[in-house]
């Protein structure tokens, strides 16, 4: 069906590297899924872009081709193909549609273009493909706005979009990544039935494992824009032969949890019957307002990690931003070892720091990273000479060169920039550390150093954690116990073992089955 | 330095450089070509260029050298233009960063009062000022600087609305750090590009105001400015018009100038609209 061959793209002149993909080639036939995957940098975008003609501006394909059902794509043979022979679905359900018009009309915006179908047919088939997807009321959903929808739905509507005119081809480039966990299982499952039934070729982008084994026929794995792996996915994840790919398995988190440690009985931070509620003030707003966070009451002992997990919207990042002093909650007490939070900033930095998800906007970009990691305990009276040098040894103890406190965040990468984070959190010499979801930008393998370095600073210093995360693996691997939170309640908590593995409450019991390739990767 | 570089590579922004340049360069090499008093009569009044050899721009209507006034009015120019800037920018700076990043009261008392200014006519407020605080040179100054400010307080307190809310703004107020060194060691140096690009319009806006103000013969009049000079020339504009026309021609150059550095500083420091 689509046939990719020895495909070469190259990059500008001042990337790293030469070739984005450098002879790429694969096939993809009628009713299967193939899944790329890989990490970041690896050229599998850029893949789905060369497939669709939509490379970006410096990019040039210099070798190989492409060729749809026997017919090589070059040129202006890709306009007439796009919707029609070959559909894509983005990763960004809100971008990729236009906000300002009603999906109805953009859906029938396909068949306005492509066909000469009266008003009265593509109604129906709006109708009809919103149907398909599984949209709760189609009727209502063609004449909403994408605002309207929420994040699992509006891939929704993009699905039914890339599927109108039947395309032999449907590329997915990482259609789940920014869903919720229970949303994601909703969309891979509607993905493989859609496909099953209309026989469509699907070409699958991904970084997940977990998603691969849900959904992959055939997988091929990408490094620095080479294939390094391809073959059908039971033989690939369960018998990898390049390193690369047991490296990217093994970097996996198990779901299930090591077992417990013995802590001490010290409580560092105790959370009693917290409140805060978003959207109540003025009396013209005409939303309902939200519930972050609803009594809730939770307990960190000293040098252990308190997980908190749950879906976006659940008030975890609410619960994060409250302890650690940036937000004021309505209600309720925050006592860390066993005083109130104090008011003042500075008295407030001694107790609690915090480690920030993005790697790439929680460093100043003009300022020498050593001066971001001293600048907390001068402002705290430490002479500069003193800082510096403390800040030295926290460089090495995060595992980077101490000569490295000179440069600027734009010299670092991703998962080095994490490591600055932690250790300009770990200056202050806190109390607690609030970790809020502080691997789930990194790549796997990044993401399991930096898992691994938080393990391996607890144990050293004694540190007491706060790890917010989305994610149900890496909460396995790190926490001693877990709370699970749902619109602003925490549903269950407990021990991590117990708690993965008898769950009580029947929404941690739909993360835990939503949690992808559970079966089969990392088990 | 990478700024530097795309800016150097840009032929618009080279040429607007060279016209600067040669600006700075007449004011410079002003005392060393002309030695004397630009304002002292040097010889019979209204002599075209070309005319007599010794005043190879003519004479104005007082007998004054065209070309002293030429070039030591270049001095005046970029003192006006620089000055002018300085004190727009500070004002602005200091009206923007406070109401971006407090946000509440303050910025609702600071924007209305930055509106009060943006309402009135920039040159009528001008002529008010002068009117009231005279206009030897410095008022000239000052009053332009204060008419200038408030989009510079606009575009600042909109580059801070969104950059105090960086994760590093947060991390370095949990670090205990003072909002003065939030306001101008974090924040500031990141919302400073969008602001050096637009003091190259005030610039550009100061230079012209004052010679507006000339032409209506409200400037300082002891001063060799091109807008006094253009000025002079309004009485006989109809048979001795190089005398207005060769100033405006300079002020023309100038400004070119100094805009077109400005649009290659914005495409040096916003490398994402330099590809376009």
């Amino acid at each position: 069906m689509l046939r990719v061959e020895s495909l070469s793209v190259s990059l500008p002149p001042t990337a790293d590297r030469a070739l984005a993909l450098d002879g790429v080639t694969f096939d993809l036939s009628a009713g299967e899924i193939l899944c790329v995957v890989g990490e970041s940098g690896s050229g599998k975008s850029v893949t789905a872009s060369a497939i669709m003609g939509l490379l970006a501006p410096g990019l040039a394909v210099v070798a190989g081709e492409i060729s749809l059902g026997g017919v090589v794509l070059r040129g202006d043979a890709w306009r007439a193909l796009r919707g029609r022979r070959i559909g894509m679905v983005f990763q960004e359900p809100m971008t990729a549609l236009n906000p300002l018009m009603r999906v109805g009309t953009q859906i029938a915006e396909m068949w306005r273009v492509h066909t000469d179908l009266g008003r009265a047919e593509i109604a129906a088939r709006s109708l009809r493909a919103l149907e398909e997807v599984g949209l709760p009321d189609p009727q209502g959903a063609l004449r909403a706005y994408p605002h309207q929808l929420s994040g699992g739905q509006r891939q929704r509507v993009m699905i039914a979009m890339a599927l109108a005119l039947e395309p032999e081809v449907l590329i997915c480039d990482e259609p789940t990544t920014a869903l919720d966990v229970t949303t994601q299982a909703q969309v891979l499952t509607l993905i493989r039935e859609l496909q099953k039934r209309r026989g469509t070729a699907v070409l699958f982008i991904t970084h997940d494992f977990g998603v691969v084994a849900e959904i992959a026929d055939r997988v091929a794995v990408m490094q620095r824009g080479v294939i390094v792996e391809q073959g059908a996915a039971a033989d690939v994840l369960e018998t990898p032969q390049h390193p690369y790919t047991r490296a990217l398995l093994a970097a996996v988190p198990a779901l299930q949890a090591p077992p417990p440690r013995v802590l001490n009985d010290e409580r560092v931070l105790e959370i009693e019957g917290l409140v805060k509620t978003y959207g109540a003030r003025g009396m013209l707003r005409r939303r309902q307002p939200v519930r972050a966070l609803d009594d809730v009451s939770l307990m960190l002992r000293a040098g252990s990690t308190l997980g908190v997990v749950g879906e976006s919207g659940s008030g975890k990042s609410t619960l994060a931003r409250c302890v650690a002093g940036m937000l004021r909650a309505d209600a309720g007490l925050i006592r860390v070892a066993g005083e109130p939070m104090p008011k003042g900033r500075r008295a407030a930095a001694r107790l609690v720091q915090m480690v920030f998800q993005d790697p790439y906007a929680s460093l100043n970009p003009r300022r020498r990273v050593g001066e971001q990691v001293a600048q907390g305990p001068m402002a705290l009276g430490t002479p500069r000479g003193q800082a510096m040098s403390e800040a030295r040894a926290l460089f090495e103890l995060v595992g980077l060169d101490a000569e490295a406190v000179s440069r600027f965040p734009h010299e670092f990468s991703g998962g080095q920039r994490q490591r600055i984070g932690i250790a300009r959190a770990l200056a202050m010499k806190p109390r607690v550390l609030v970790a809020d979801e502080p691997v789930s930008a990194l790549d796997v393998s990044v993401q399991a150093q930096v898992l691994a370095l938080l393990r391996d600073l607890q144990a050293r210093l004694g540190l007491s954690i706060l790890f917010i995360t989305h994610d149900l693996r890496v909460a396995a691997q790190i926490c001693d116990d877990v709370a699970v939170m749902q619109r602003g309640v925490v549903v269950e908590h407990g021990p991590v073992g117990t708690v993965f593995a008898a769950p009580k409450h029947p929404y941690t019991r739909s993360l835990l089955a939503s949690v992808p390739g559970r079966a089969k990767v990392g088990a | 330095m990478r700024a530097l570089r795309a800016f150097l590579h840009n032929p618009v922004a080279v040429a607007g450089a060279v016209l600067l340049g040669a600006v700075v360069l007449m004011a410079l090499v002003a005392p060393l070509v002309f030695p004397g008093d630009p304002l002292g009569l040097a010889g019979r009044p209204l002599q075209w260029p070309g005319a007599n050899p010794r005043f190879w721009l003519g004479t104005d209507p007082s007998g004054r050298d065209i070309a002293a006034q030429l070039f030591h009015g270049a001095r005046i120019s970029l003192l006006i233009g620089g000055t002018a800037t300085v004190i727009a920018v500070v004002i602005g700076i200091v009206f923007g960063a406070l109401a971006g990043f407090y946000g509440g009261v303050v910025d609702t008392v600071l924007m209305r009062v930055t509106e009060a200014f943006q309402t009135l006519p920039n040159f009528l407020l001008l002529l008010v000022l002068v009117a009231v605080f005279g206009s030897d040179l410095m008022t000239v100054v000052i009053a332009i600087g204060v008419v200038a400010w408030p989009p510079v307080a606009r575009l600042t307190r909109a580059e801070f609305l969104t950059l105090r809310e960086r994760d590093y703004v947060a991390a370095g107020r949990m670090q205990g750090l003072s909002d003065a060194h939030l306001i101008f060691r974090e924040v500031l140096p990141n919302a400073l590009p969008p602001v050096i690009v637009y003091a190259s319009v005030v610039m550009a806006v100061a230079i012209l105001l004052e010679s507006a103000l000339a032409f209506l013969q409200l400037s300082d009049p002891n001063v060799p400015s091109w807008g006094n000079l253009i000025g002079l020339g309004r009485t006989v504009l109809r048979s001795e018009w190089y005398v207005s026309a060769i100033p405006g021609v300079a002020i023309l150059l100038a400004i070119l100038g100094v805009s077109l550095v400005g649009q290659g500083l914005n495409d040096a420091l916003n490398p994402r609209l330099a590809s376009r």
